[in-house]
């Protein structure tokens, strides 16, 4: 049947008779999509908006982010605040692609078990984060996060701080080499306010805000996680910021 | 079908469809047609998506992107979509921007506005810290009793909201408990501040009886009643909290109180104007002020 | 000793050293028992080549009597190992379902607390139980449909194993905290680096196999075998970018930054679910279902169609999950109508599969195996009618961040790759030991039913916990103020995620029998202790 379409069909036969030319017309098929949709990403101007404030993490920030990662926070919490309007009045002004320009890898999330994080930086007090952090439902009630209690127990390293902002400043992160060099030393700079190295530390991270720790003497890696928290959205002043030139 | 075999496929008995002559393992193709409907419906969303294409936002290019005709942005459209809400709540926003505090309880029209906006607010911004309906937690005032740290009056709500407490606002609700027994110069040794603690549980009547309740009343005259007030009764104007009336913030025990007296207390509560608008922040007032506590 | 043989002995001594060095020298205790792991399995590696070569077993042969050798030796393990992970990742799967109903589940310890154990469900269903399903049904199917044996001598084993070797580095990592956080690539750089080369020796394989066909013609099961094996190379190499801060660190940058990353993440993810999910899968149902059903597949027009337009679609559709984020406009819009888009194309697998069925329909009633996998496809269907409805825009600015996602996902997971999966094992097991069929057809009749009835219990609790949650999070007073604060609306889910861990439970149960089923299948008595016409849907030579 349908003898005289054979032809067309037949057509396939070379991919058919042929793994090496069928995995050619595979790769061919599947670049397509990924590249239109990719490349233009890195040269259209329009991807990340012009805005002032973005900074890099500090080296604290940094090791707050890092365990941040390491706990897969991001199953259950987004950084993405949605143009969308109950997201905007529930959570703040939405999300710009130039707030997490420095995040490698990016936090955006994909479920919300707990709420937007993308601006929680100053929402409540460090008090608040560190008891929430410890045990949630001691503050929340109906809270179902678990209890991170194990963070203030865990010593922060900050022997290789140093290293891991370098890793980032090779993949584009403006990090100078003062800030590197000095990696350890600002983040314990930031965990007391009456640092010997607080002024060279405000010189080096100008808008970084400096905290202390939730126990005396000791860095613990619930310090820098505060840290990081407390950072979130904060950068961009939004008084300033021009929504109509940044349309896209 | 295949054009290199010269003889017929054979057909399948149960559709009476040719097969394409191939076999694997025992496995044959029949060489029907692609489904007509299937075909279609495929076509169709194909045109559908090339019609999107002509509207919105697209097809990236060397430089831009096809806009679409009708212009259409997210950002725009969310911008839209909030100036909407804003302007159905725009009337009764300016009414009570204009309004004197005092006189919303005055309008149970603006009264219900407020308490509405205040309660939404609340929810997401106030709660995590003062509980749900505002009982508050350790180190997080209950805002349903008539016992205020920095004013329960409408207006010093509202301030608070808008200020903070220690927080990065430039006029902040400022002012500590000092660290009394801190290292490395203490101003009271160990013993003091356990008198001083006794002294403090007395006035609630909770004084451990073989406690030198006198001895401590001297150390708080000098060092406590600047802030506290001769009477322990407190002072709004420094968040120094009342000591007589049995309400502890942090814990009615010795052991806490003895952890104040040495190391201080300073509690944070964050600014909220800039994250929050005007009128938020003053039905925010209003909903704390009638929640039960708020004093006239 | 072989050329083979030698070189990959130098290499394993090579690795053993290297992790040794690292383990000495690691930044973390993790990393260096990590390190030490690889140098057992090094050890283990070269000891199996030398017993091997001293026991002086000959090079097994290409054919024995004009029949092919097949190499069953790798697909017995890999299909018997994926037995062994889909019931671990179930399990996790209820954990973690029983953390979100009761938090105090998550028992205070760092390593079972729900951010790390997801990660584990998510990569011990995909990648261990399906990746191992897929590595046994590939090897089994190459070598049926080619007609000839395995390529490789130490290839295959080295695939399968170096495999389950990748799940246990991954999954050991995300109990103690290694973690890149990119949603299922979540293992970090020597992990992936690991992996690549595996990769790389299972498409050597395959396509060398391939090369040893019979029949001119290449089998659609094979081009979607092929699409998934080189498709998830290429996402693998793209989304696993990284530069480690170290040698002696676990941890590592991927070198793609916030916007570009997320969409970097998502053509990746969403086409994990695209070529592993769906392309290898369809692979199956192409072998499985018309060998069980002894139907001719019902249309080699409908395979090339659809093969085609699947594999260009679903590159496309990853900006779906990144709608209204700070991804460009322009991009989510493609996003979104290359999904639509994609719809006819996955609906041409459930065509070809269900109409393969024409004329051996009364089959179902009597053979709940293939009754498992035909309505594995109808759940086929119904995920890829869900997924571009929920690609919308609109439909997603309500269905994202919420459960319904879940729903979505575990509808073609549980569904779909799920009984498929069951399917394909329940034929595998007797033809890979030589048996005259299952243990027990009633069993896979409880296995179906009970699983069916988990499968609709998770599905529905999560449609309406999600879509429940969506709307609370938009509700807005007649007053025009948010109606429900965030906790209200998690207060609100509570009992759905009871009634979904109950599904999940009842899914594992199903398994637990399957399991007893393969293994009673095995240990009983052999084909040929059994009277001919006694041998039960063998496959045919």
């Amino acid at each position: 049947m349908a003898a005289h379409d054979t032809s067309f069909w037949s057509k396939h036969q070379i991919l058919e008779k042929n793994s090496i030319i069928l995995v050619i017309g595979i790769l061919l098929m599947i670049s397509v999509g990924g590249i239109v949709e990719i490349a233009p990403l890195f040269y259209l101007k329009s991807t990340i908006e012009k805005v002032g404030g973005v900074r890099p993490y500090t080296p604290l920030e940094l090791a707050g982010r890092d365990i941040y990662v390491r706990e897969g926070c991001y199953t259950c919490h987004s950084q993405m605040i949605r143009a969308l309007k109950d997201e905007v009045e529930r959570y703040g002004h939405y999300s710009l692609a130039a707030e997490s320009m420095y995040d490698h890898p990016f936090q955006w999330g994909s479920k919300r078990n707990g709420p937007d994080l993308a601006r929680v930086g100053g929402k409540y007090s460090d008090d608040w984060q560190r008891a929430h952090l410890a045990a949630p439902r001691s503050v929340v009630p109906g809270s179902i996060m678990p209890n991170y209690a194990f963070l203030f127990d865990r010593e922060l390293r900050l022997e290789h701080l140093g290293e891991h902002m370098t890793i980032q400043s090779i993949e584009g992160v403006p990090y100078t080499q003062e800030q590197i060099a000095n990696a350890a030393v600002d983040a314990a700079a930031q965990l007391n306010p009456d640092d010997k190295n607080a002024s060279a530390f405000a010189k080096r991270w100008p808008t970084a805000v400096v905290r202390t720790v939730a126990k005396p003497g000791k860095i613990t890696e619930a310090d820098a996680v505060v840290a990081y928290l407390q950072m979130l959205g904060t950068l961009v002043d939004f008084k300033i910021y021009d929504e109509k030139a940044n349309l896209r | 079908m295949s054009s290199h075999n010269d003889h017929a496929a054979p057909v399948d008995p149960v559709t009476g469809m040719a097969t394409t002559g191939h076999s694997w393992d025992g496995i044959s193709e029949l060489n029907t047609p692609l489904p007509k409907w299937w075909l279609w419906i495929f076509y169709a969303t194909i045109v559908w998506a090339l019609g999107y294409f002509v509207v919105y936002p697209s097809w990236p290019l060397a430089q831009g992107y096809m806009p679409g005709i009708w212009n259409w942005s997210s950002r725009a459209a969310v911008s839209a979509d909030v100036a909407e809400l804003q302007k159905m709540r725009s009337a009764d926003n300016a009414k009570l921007a204009a309004m004197p505090l005092a006189d919303v309880a005055k309008d149970p029209k603006m009264l219900a506005f407020a308490q509405a906006q205040g309660k939404a607010a609340f929810g997401d911004n106030c709660a995590p810290c003062h509980g749900a309906g505002g009982g508050g937690a350790k180190g997080y005032p209950n805002l349903n009793d008539d016992d205020w740290l920095w004013g329960g009056k409408i207006d010093q709500i509202l301030e608070t909201i808008a200020v903070g407490i220690r927080s990065t606002h430039a006029q902040t609700r400022a002012g500590a408990m000092t660290a009394f027994g801190a290292a490395p110069s203490p101003i009271l040794n160990k013993d003091q501040i356990g008198q001083v603690a006794d002294y403090v549980l007395s006035l609630s009547g909770k004084a451990d009886p073989k406690a030198d309740v006198k001895a401590g009343q001297q150390i708080f005259a000098e060092n406590c009643a600047v802030c506290h007030g001769d009477n322990a009764k407190g002072n709004q104007d420094l968040g120094a909290p009342n000591l007589t009336d049995a309400i502890w913030l942090y814990g009615a025990d010795k052991a806490t109180i003895v952890e104040a007296v040495t190391n201080g207390r300073g509690g944070v509560m964050p600014t909220w104007s800039g994250r929050l608008d005007d009128t938020t922040i003053k039905s925010l007032a209003v909903y704390v002020h009638t929640l039960g506590g708020g004093v006239k | 000793m072989t050329f083979g043989e030698i070189g990959v002995s130098i290499a394993l001594v090579a690795l053993a050293a290297l992790s040794l060095l690292i383990a000495a020298k690691a930044y973390t205790p993790e990393y260096a028992f990590h390190a030490y792991l690889f140098a057992a399995a090094s050890v283990g590696g070269i000891y199996a080549i030398v017993s091997r070569y001293m026991g002086g077993r000959p090079v097994a042969a290409q054919e024995i009597d004009g029949k092919p050798n097949y190499n069953m030796g790798p697909v017995k393990f890999a299909a018997l190992i994926s037995m062994f992970w889909g019931i671990a990742g179930f399990l996790v799967g209820v954990i973690i379902a029983l953390q979100l109903a009761y938090p105090v589940m998550n028992l205070d310890l760092q390593w079972i607390q729900f951010g790390r154990l997801r990660p584990l469900h998510t990569s011990a269903v995909i990648f261990a139980f399906g990746g191992n399903v897929l590595l046994a049904t590939s090897f089994y199917v190459v070598q049926r449909t080619s007609h000839a044996r395995l390529a490789g001598d130490l290839a295959p084993w080295f695939v399968i194993l170096g495999y389950n070797f990748f799940i246990l580095i991954a999954g050991t990592g995300y109990l103690l905290g290694i973690s890149q956080s990119k949603e299922y690539a979540e293992p970090e750089w020597y992990s992936d680096l690991f992996l690549t080369v595996v990769w790389v020796a299972y498409l050597l394989v395959f396509l060398a196999t391939l090369w040893k066909r019979k029949e001119p013609h290449i089998y659609v099961a094979n081009w979607f075998y092929l699409a998934f094996i080189v498709t998830i190379a290429v996402l693998h190499l793209g989304n696993n970018a990284t530069i480690p801060v170290s040698i002696f660190s676990a941890k590592s940058y991927i070198v793609w930054a916030g916007v570009q990353d997320a969409m970097f993440q998502w053509w990746y993810g969403h086409n994990a679910v695209g070529f592993f999910l769906t392309a290898g899968f369809l692979a199956i149902m192409y072998y499985f279902v018309p060998k069980r059903a002894n139907r001719p597949v019902y249309s080699y027009r409908l395979s090339i169609v659809h093969f085609w337009a699947l594999i260009f679609l679903y590159i496309w559709a990853g900006p779906h999950h990144l709608h209204y984020t700070a991804l460009p406009d322009w991009a989510q819009t493609l996003g979104m109508t290359f999904s639509i888009m994609l719809w006819m194309p996955s609906w041409g697998g459930m065509i070809n599969g269900l109409m393969t069925l024409s004329g051996a329909w009364d089959k179902l009633r009597t053979d709940p195996v293939l009754r498992m996998m035909v309505v594995s496809v109808a759940f086929y269907g119904m995920s890829t009618f869900e997924g571009p409805l929920m690609s919308i825009k609109v439909v997603n600015s309500l269905s994202h961040y919420t459960d319904w996602t879940v729903g979505h996902v575990h509808s073609g997971a549980l569904g779909w790759v799920g009984f498929v999966s069951f399917g394909a094992l329940y034929c595998l097991v007797p033809w890979l030991y030589n048996r005259p069929g299952l243990y027990s057809l009633k069993l896979v009749n409880w296995h179906f039913w009970i699983a069916t009835l988990g499968i609709v219990l998770y599905i529905s609790s999560m449609w309406v916990a999600g879509i429940m949650q969506g709307l609370m999070w938009r509700a807005y007073t007649s007053l025009g103020f948010l109606e429900y604060s965030f906790i209200e609306t998690v207060e609100a889910m509570h009992y759905f995620y009871v009634i979904r861990a109950l599904g999940g439970a009842l899914f594992l149960v199903g398994a637990l029998i399957m399991a007893w089923n393969l293994y009673k299948t095995i240990t009983s008595p052999s084909v040929e202790a059994v009277p001919a016409g006694r041998s039960q849907l063998a496959p045919a030579e």
